[in-house]
């Protein structure tokens, strides 16, 4: 339409769902639940679409698919949207966790609904846009766009400590993107384009390597989170209300994930080869020191919240593992965790929204009330803790044989994170569900009402599937990570050459 | 045709303004009655925008007049039009301003049009000479306007402090000139860049210094912003709008020409200025504006930390890094008359208020106000996907292509840190109990602050008109 492809029409759905609902008059509740309908609208009809794309999407082969490119009037700067097999697990990803918020969000959320629902849609947008966009200065429009939205969401639907914790989580994360932006407009000065096809096929100064992935390590690594600077993300969890802790976990922090798949890897090889042990050692402390942070944590929110540092530590060392099973391994863990994470928030959302804490100690013998909640939590918790036959496993064990094959010790040293993770899921698991039913705050708990069987029932369905048959995934994006790490070795194997012809 | 009317066809905007100014003085005195306003401002708005008009009817191309004080070209055509705007759009704010404070005497709009007068032809002056002139009619304009008020204390100390440290930087200026004249024997920008061909002598130097100084007080560039908070805040709020758009930009735009015509020889020595006051800009503006709690001096603040931003395109001393600096002023002027149009919607029982706090819960209270106000703040922020981002992209891009690479490192930590300040106001806005409800603004001040919000939240979709036509004219200085 118009010139414009599918993509863009993704990017733009939930901004027509969001001007629909801006120009909603009135604050009765009628207004409020049309404000809810329509976002819910919105949002499914864009996870529609973006399963359409999904079916016209070949995974076969690992070109960019769906390229869409306008000029972009007069500015120097180029509108140039397109997906691959990396990009695609994403894009869908966010569009089908979108409804879940939308729902997640539905009795919890009474004040200023349309502006909640509009401030959802827009990021949604942008999400999308991150993980779409083929041009470096789109992809940092979409990328630090977000965080507007997403300030808003925490600072005003948030509990106590949101003020605090929306200036952290903007903050930080705006320091590492202006690196990030002066590194962009150095490649542009470089390669004379932001187009990022064309930057991916160009071979930057060795020099120039190690400063530029510098300056994107410092945005990713902030996103991701990894340790060191993953202190906003406890706080912007436990302070965002659950739909918000729902898109965080689910999609935000994959954009940091996504960043070093797309940029610095492929653009960066050889940086990324020379600052390799670094992300390892950060990986690692983030997988063993982040679980044992998690297990002491008398929050719920927060103990989940360390739990995705640590597996967001998995992630980064199957990257720069660089092998097919540690790259697939770590996308396949991204989209797996986006899930898992995404419905544990939930979880406590449900527990949440009827007792009004997320106290630990405030819970326990759920099992008894909540048969059901107690299955729900299980498996996410599960899948949390990588038990086989749960998504969490697929992605936690190839990542580990990425990284034994690379490097035996980090290997080592990152399974014992497996059993961290073992010990701090059950133990929240056990602190909840068992022991006894006596606290009088929770006498007359409810079981799950059906909207949030609803809510949760394909999340745990998808978490199973993709447990026994995690094949759509990693099949999606397999083509593209292998021509990933041919170029990458490709272009390691020039430089040796290279040097081994100076001397 | 013949010069003289060659030069005239040149000048026309300025020559209207000049015949116009006088009449609506005439006008003003001769009415007789109570020296109110009557209908001056609105004549005066009619006739900034004929001068407006005018510089699109110009002939097209460079041409230099009036024996060599005055040059005509489109980088000059680019900086008119913004100072233009400013100008109108202060005095539509001024409107009701005026009227409601007991201040609406019919030479305020006259002094707008005599200071708007001095800024053209200080934009397009081509020798120390006309800066010179053009400097002082815009700046007597400007302590008059700074003092308009009176009655009110704060005023009238504004508006001597304003004149006191003018008058100072005015003779640093002019000390900086005639040492640029003694050693290099003439007046002209061209004279002055010939004689820089050779390696500068140190009293060329000492006068580069010395005319930089005087431009930075008019530029409020640290070490010479002092004025600005004080000035800001004690000034009537039509008045500061005006001071922060048009006269910024006519201050940047002959600091623009003199460095790019004058000194192009001399870029080592400029650029070490340049570098110094621009990151010390950045860093105050960003640092001092974090404890204030009226939103005129954090304004006064905020726009010393963007004047530091400009400055950065100005360091790159390239053609990109005038386009870079042209952009970020055009988007400036927007965001800052915006901003002081939300200023002029505060008003609670009769009165204007200047607090932040009193901003409190607006999102409640007056939605569209919220969100006008709120993505002004973003943009000045440099968030994407507003205009604001626009702004700094193109002047970084220039300094990064330059390899002023700490620089641009300082400056994007620097906005980092002012992205605070400017959240704490979305923060007050969005996330804290409501205050009391502002007054209903008049539909002047509401449309204002809905236009130039809109400009920066939509100017993503199509930057292309601005960035050619900024393009454009900076290829005119080289």
């Amino acid at each position: 339409m118009f010139g414009f492809g599918l993509l863009t029409g993704l990017i733009v759905l939930p901004l027509v769902g969001a001007a629909f609902i801006l120009c909603l008059r009135g604050d009765d509740e009628a207004t409020k639940n049309n404000a809810r309908w329509a976002a819910l609208l919105a949002t499914l009809v864009t996870f529609a679409l973006a399963l359409w794309a999904w079916r016209l999407f070949d995974p076969a082969s690992a070109a960019f698919q769906l390229v869409e490119e306008k000029r972009w009037a007069g500015s120097g700067l180029v509108y140039k949207l397109g997906i691959d097999g990396i990009s695609m697990p994403f894009v869908v990803l966010t569009a089908f966790l979108m409804p879940f918020c939308i729902l997640a969000s539905w009795e919890s959320i009474t004040t200023r609904v349309k502006e909640y629902m509009i401030a959802f849609l827009v990021l949604e947008t942008l999400m999308i846009g991150v993980f779409c966009a083929l041009d470096l200065v789109l992809f940092y429009l979409f990328f630090e766009g977000g965080l507007i939205p997403m300030f808003l969401i925490i600072g005003v639907w948030g509990g106590k400590r949101r003020v605090y914790a929306s200036f952290k989580f903007f903050l930080y994360t705006l320091v590492g993107s202006l690196l990030m932006l002066l590194a962009i407009m150095a490649m542009y000065g470089a390669a004379g384009t932001t187009d990022i096809t064309v930057l991916l096929k160009t071979a930057f100064p060795s020099s120039m390597q190690k400063w530029l992935w510098l300056a994107f390590f410092a945005s990713f690594a902030v996103k991701m989170p990894m340790w060191p600077v993953h202190t906003w993300l406890p706080d912007a969890h436990v302070e965002a209300p659950t739909a918000g802790s729902v898109i965080l976990a689910g999609i935000l922090l994959k954009m940091g994930g996504y960043g070093f798949i797309r940029f610095s890897l492929p653009m960066f090889p050889e940086a990324s080869q020379y600052f390799a042990p670094l992300v390892y050692t950060l990986s690692i402390i983030a997988i063993v020191y982040t679980s044992l942070v998690a297990l002491v944590q008398e929050d719920m929110k927060k103990l989940i919240a360390y739990s995705s540092v640590a597996h967001m530590g998995f992630v980064t060392m199957g990257l720069f593992a660089m092998n097919q099973q540690g790259v697939q391994g770590a996308v396949f863990q991204m989209v797996s965790h986006g899930l898992v994470s995404g419905a544990l928030f939930l979880c406590v959302g449900v527990v949440y929204d009827r007792i009004h804490t997320r106290e630990i100690d405030a819970y326990g013998g759920l099992v008894k009330n909540m048969p059901l909640y107690a299955v729900a939590l299980m498996v996410f918790t599960m899948a949390n803790a990588g038990l086989p036959g749960t998504s969490g496993f697929v992605g936690e064990f190839l990542t580990l044989i990425g990284a034994f094959s690379a490097n035996s010790w980090v290997g080592f040293f990152a399974t014992t994170g497996v059993i961290l993770s073992a010990a701090y899921a059950l133990y929240l698991y056990r602190r909840i569900i068992f022991g006894v039913f006596d606290k009088p705050a929770l006498a007359g708990i409810a079981d799950l009402s059906a909207r949030e069987i609803a809510l949760l029932a394909p999340l745990l369905a998808l978490t199973i599937y993709y447990g026994v048959h995690p094949q759509p995934i990693l099949d999606a994006c397999a083509a593209s990570v292998a021509g990933l790490i041919r170029d990458y070795d490709a272009a390691l194997a020039a430089v040796k050459v290279a040097a081994a012809a100076a001397h | 045709m013949t010069p003289i009317a060659f030069a005239f066809a040149h000048s026309l905007p300025e020559i209207l303004l000049a015949a116009g100014a006088l009449v609506l003085l005439m006008l003003g005195v001769f009415r007789g009655g109570d020296g109110r306003d009557w209908i001056i401002s609105e004549l005066a708005i009619a006739l900034l925008g004929a001068a407006f008009l005018l510089l699109f009817f110009e002939i097209k191309g460079s041409a230099v007049v009036w024996d060599g004080a005055f040059i005509d070209d489109p980088f000059g055509r680019f900086m008119k039009g913004l100072v233009l705007i400013g100008a109108i759009v202060s005095l539509i704010l001024s409107l009701d301003f005026m009227r409601r404070e007991g201040i609406d005497l019919f030479e305020f709009p006259v002094l707008v049009v005599i200071a708007a007068l001095g800024m053209l032809m200080l934009v397009s002056a081509q020798n120390l000479i006309a800066l010179y002139l053009g400097l002082e009619l815009m700046s007597l304009a400007l302590y008059v306007m700074a003092a308009f008020h009176r009655g009110n204390v704060r005023a009238s100390e504004a508006g001597l402090k304003y004149f006191a440290l003018g008058a100072l930087s005015s003779g640093m200026l002019l000390y900086g000139a005639s040492l640029l004249y003694g050693f290099t024997g003439t007046v002209s920008f061209a004279g002055i860049a010939q004689a820089f061909q050779a390696k500068p002598s140190l009293g060329l130097v000492f006068g580069i210094v010395f005319m930089l100084a005087g431009l930075s007080f008019k530029m409020s560039v640290v070490p010479f912003h002092m004025w600005t908070p004080d000035v800001y805040e004690g000034a009537p709020t039509p008045v500061t709008a005006f001071f922060a758009s048009a006269a910024k930009m006519a201050a940047v735009a002959i600091t623009v020409r003199l460095v790019m015509t004058a000194f192009p020889g001399a870029a080592p020595q400029w650029r070490q200025i340049v570098v110094f006051t621009a990151i010390l800009s950045m860093a105050i503006g960003a640092f001092a504006a974090i404890g204030q709690t009226n939103i005129k001096r954090l304004m006064a603040y905020s726009s010393i930390g963007h004047m530091g931003f400009a400055l950065v395109g100005l360091a790159s001393g390239t053609e990109t890094g005038v386009q870079g600096v042209m952009i970020y002023m055009a988007i400036y002027l927007v965001m800052t008359l915006g901003t002081f149009a939300a200023i002029l919607s505060m008003r609670i029982t009769g009165t204007y208020v200047e607090n932040i706090g009193d901003l409190a819960g607006l999102a409640r209270t007056n939605g569209p106000m919220a969100f006008f106000l709120g993505a002004m703040m973003l943009s000045l922020a440099g968030i994407p996907p507003l205009a604001g981002f626009f702004a700094k992209w193109y002047v970084f891009n220039a300094a990064i292509q330059a390899g002023l690479y700490p620089l641009a490192v300082i400056g994007v930590l620097a906005s980092a840190v002012a992205c605070f300040y400017y959240l704490r106001i979305v923060k007050i806005m969005y996330f804290d109990e409501a205050a009391p409800k502002f007054e209903t603004a008049s539909p002047a001040v509401t449309a204002v602050l809905a236009v130039s919000s809109l400009l920066t939240v939509f100017f993503a979709l199509w930057p292309g008109p601005l960035v050619s036509a900024a393009g454009a004219a900076a290829k005119s200085l080289f």
